[in-house]
């Protein structure tokens, strides 16, 4: 196979819960030779262990497989390649689940494959024994202080899974924890042969994968100087027009809304960002300060000079745990005085539960006041003294359960037993849920195999 | 000439383990030079001190006349520990952009004002 000149890589979601018409209206509406699809955050993992061990067939994001159902017909015609780490913690299953809808579509011959390797849940006491200590990244601790509250265990892969999946003729390639950028980054690698020493282009092909990991932010979304975005509402989803040399223009289809300028890329590059000249990833150590954004046309942004070193000997593991238990409820109450009313409806509600024996530090609760200034709490000109109403929302968070439902009970009654105005109370008394903590360490790469399957409809 | 940041700056933010980063962009070159000068750590660690209660670390991006602003501990708790209405650090960025500071006029002529 001889490597093409440019290849046509979009992403059409940006996490599990983005349009559906970001993926839709990227293969109705122009060309393309691949779809990634991110379904992914950090918290996703352990909801989906949790799906997964009380029905061996769950834990994967099953609205991937209702997108396939609705843009099968476009895949096949268009010959377009599906990269989506949908395969969560049960890849398998997801697999399954997608031959099965092909099967009815009456489509034969699609090969989906699944990368694995990534979940080490079963092996994290053998890994222990094997000298892996998973210290926590942020703050050097040994994980044996929450090895028993565990919830999941994935390792970030990278991008040679995928491509090597796509050698071996997948239209659809699933995956579990991979980092975002290699969703982009494995069709290229695939595409134009790039080995581990092509430092530079994998470097330029993690940036690419970087600016569109969060679909539309890159091309008009979240943009700071809204108004000068067009129809929103319209927004065309990022493509990512790359050449064997690791260049890349970030683009969209003609006609979309939406706005794709180096303004638009350089918010979506510094998004998540930690040191910009150490972008850590399985397969590079990308230098974001490297790269040169161009605008070359209308709704075209030309990226160049992208440098890069080579990976590290370790691949980053999310391992999730049981944090303890949260509960938060909302109430509105209106002016006149809606602030002054609201401070008080929260005085009362510690007070009454003070009265009961229940009492919650300050790092334990939460007090806000949305619409007077909540989000920009202390920030000059971030809070309002006055608003005609205000939505008071408290919370409180701890390891006993049975505290933090006491906590839920007493926000209600102030409807009828606090100052007048007060409403909303529709969502009834807020319950206690878990809080999933994040525990960020490091293996070696040597002790995790990623490995790669393909079957046929 | 006192004016808000969002006037020769625009930002974003997010997530960032117990804490977020806020991505500043100046609006022009002269504004960059200018930033990178007088908007430092210790000035932002300020500003948003009611949203932040770690420490702030800055690194710059000259080719994208960015500087990047790491928050420590600005969500409430990191994971999904946090009862912030902003559990992500999504408005980090406008909160920054509020920043009243005084730029001199040829800062100001220099630097296209938003659309």
């Amino acid at each position: 196979m001889s490597p093409k000149k440019k290849v046509l890589v979009a992403n059409g979601q940006g996490f599990w819960g983005d349009s559906i018409l970001g993926p839709v209206r990227l293969l109705r509406e122009g060309p393309l030779d691949y779809l990634t699809l991110d379904y992914l955050a950090e918290v996703t993992l352990s909801i989906m262990q949790k799906q997964r061990s009380r029905d061996a067939r769950a834990g994967y994001a099953t609205d991937f497989v209702r997108l396939v159902e609705r843009v099968l017909p476009q895949l096949v015609e268009k010959n377009v390649k599906v990269v989506a780490n949908a395969g969560g913690v049960n890849p398998h299953a997801c697999k399954d689940a997608l031959l099965s809808s092909i099967g009815h579509a009456g489509h034969s011959g699609v090969k989906v494959a699944v990368v694995e390797g990534d979940d080490v849940l079963e092996r994290l006491d053998a890994l222990l024994q094997q000298g892996e200590e998973f210290k926590n990244l942020d703050t050097g601790r040994p994980l044996a202080e929450v090895r028993d509250r565990v919830l999941s265990a994935n390792v970030y892969l990278g991008a040679f899974p995928i491509a090597e999946a796509l050698g071996q003729g997948a239209q659809i390639v699933l995956t579990g924890r991979c980092t975002d950028p290699s969703l982009v980054l494995g069709p290229l690698v695939h595409e134009f042969g790039w080995t581990a020493a092509d430092v530079a282009q994998l470097a330029s092909g993690t940036v690419a994968g970087h600016i569109v990991e969060c679909g539309a932010q890159c091309t008009g979304g979240n943009f700071t100087d809204w108004r000068a975005v067009p129809d929103l509402a319209m927004v065309g989803y990022p493509i990512v027009e790359a050449s064997p040399d690791g260049t890349f223009v970030v683009t969209k289809h003609a006609g979309t809304g939406g706005l794709c300028t180096v303004d638009t890329v350089r918010h979506q590059l510094v998004y998540e960002m930690g040191d910009p000249r150490r972008y850590l990833t399985p397969d590079c150590v990308a230098d974001f300060t490297s790269a040169r954004l161009t605008q070359q046309g209308p709704e075209r942004v030309l990226v160049d000079g992208v440098r890069g070193k080579p990976a590290t000997g370790t691949y980053k593991v999310s391992i999730s745990y049981l944090a303890g238990w949260k509960a938060a409820g909302e109430l509105t109450i209106s002016g006149p005085d809606a602030l002054e009313k609201a401070r008080l409806c929260a005085r009362i509600v510690w007070e009454r539960l003070a009265y009961d024996g229940f009492h919650y530090g300050q790092d334990e609760r939460l007090e806000e006041y949305v619409g007077a200034g909540a989000c920009h709490t202390g920030v000059a000109g971030g809070e309002d003294a006055d608003p005609v109403e205000v939505v008071l929302r408290l919370g409180v968070k701890g390891p006993d359960r049975a505290k933090v439902d006491r906590f839920g009970s007493e926000l209600v009654p102030l409807v009828t037993s606090g100052p007048p105005g007060v409403t909303g109370f529709a969502g009834g008394r807020p319950k206690a849920s878990e809080i999933v903590g994040f525990w960020p360490a490091l293996v070696r790469k040597e002790q995790v195999h990623a490995r790669v399957s393909v079957f046929t409809s | 000439m006192k004016v808000k940041l969002d006037r020769i700056a625009t930002a974003r933010s997010g997530d960032k383990g117990e804490g977020s980063n806020v991505g500043l962009m100046a609006r022009s070159d002269v504004a960059y030079a200018f930033l990178k000068e007088v908007l430092t750590a210790e000035r932002v660690h300020a500003h948003l001190s009611g949203i932040n209660r770690g420490t702030v670390t800055r690194y710059e991006a000259d080719n994208l006349r960015a500087l990047n602003f790491l928050l420590s501990d600005s969500l409430g708790g990191g994971g999904s520990a946090s009862l912030r209405t902003d559990a992500q650090g999504k408005t980090h960025g406008l909160a920054l952009l509020r920043l009243e500071l005084e730029v001199p006029e040829e800062v100001l002529a220099a630097t296209p004002a938003p659309g």
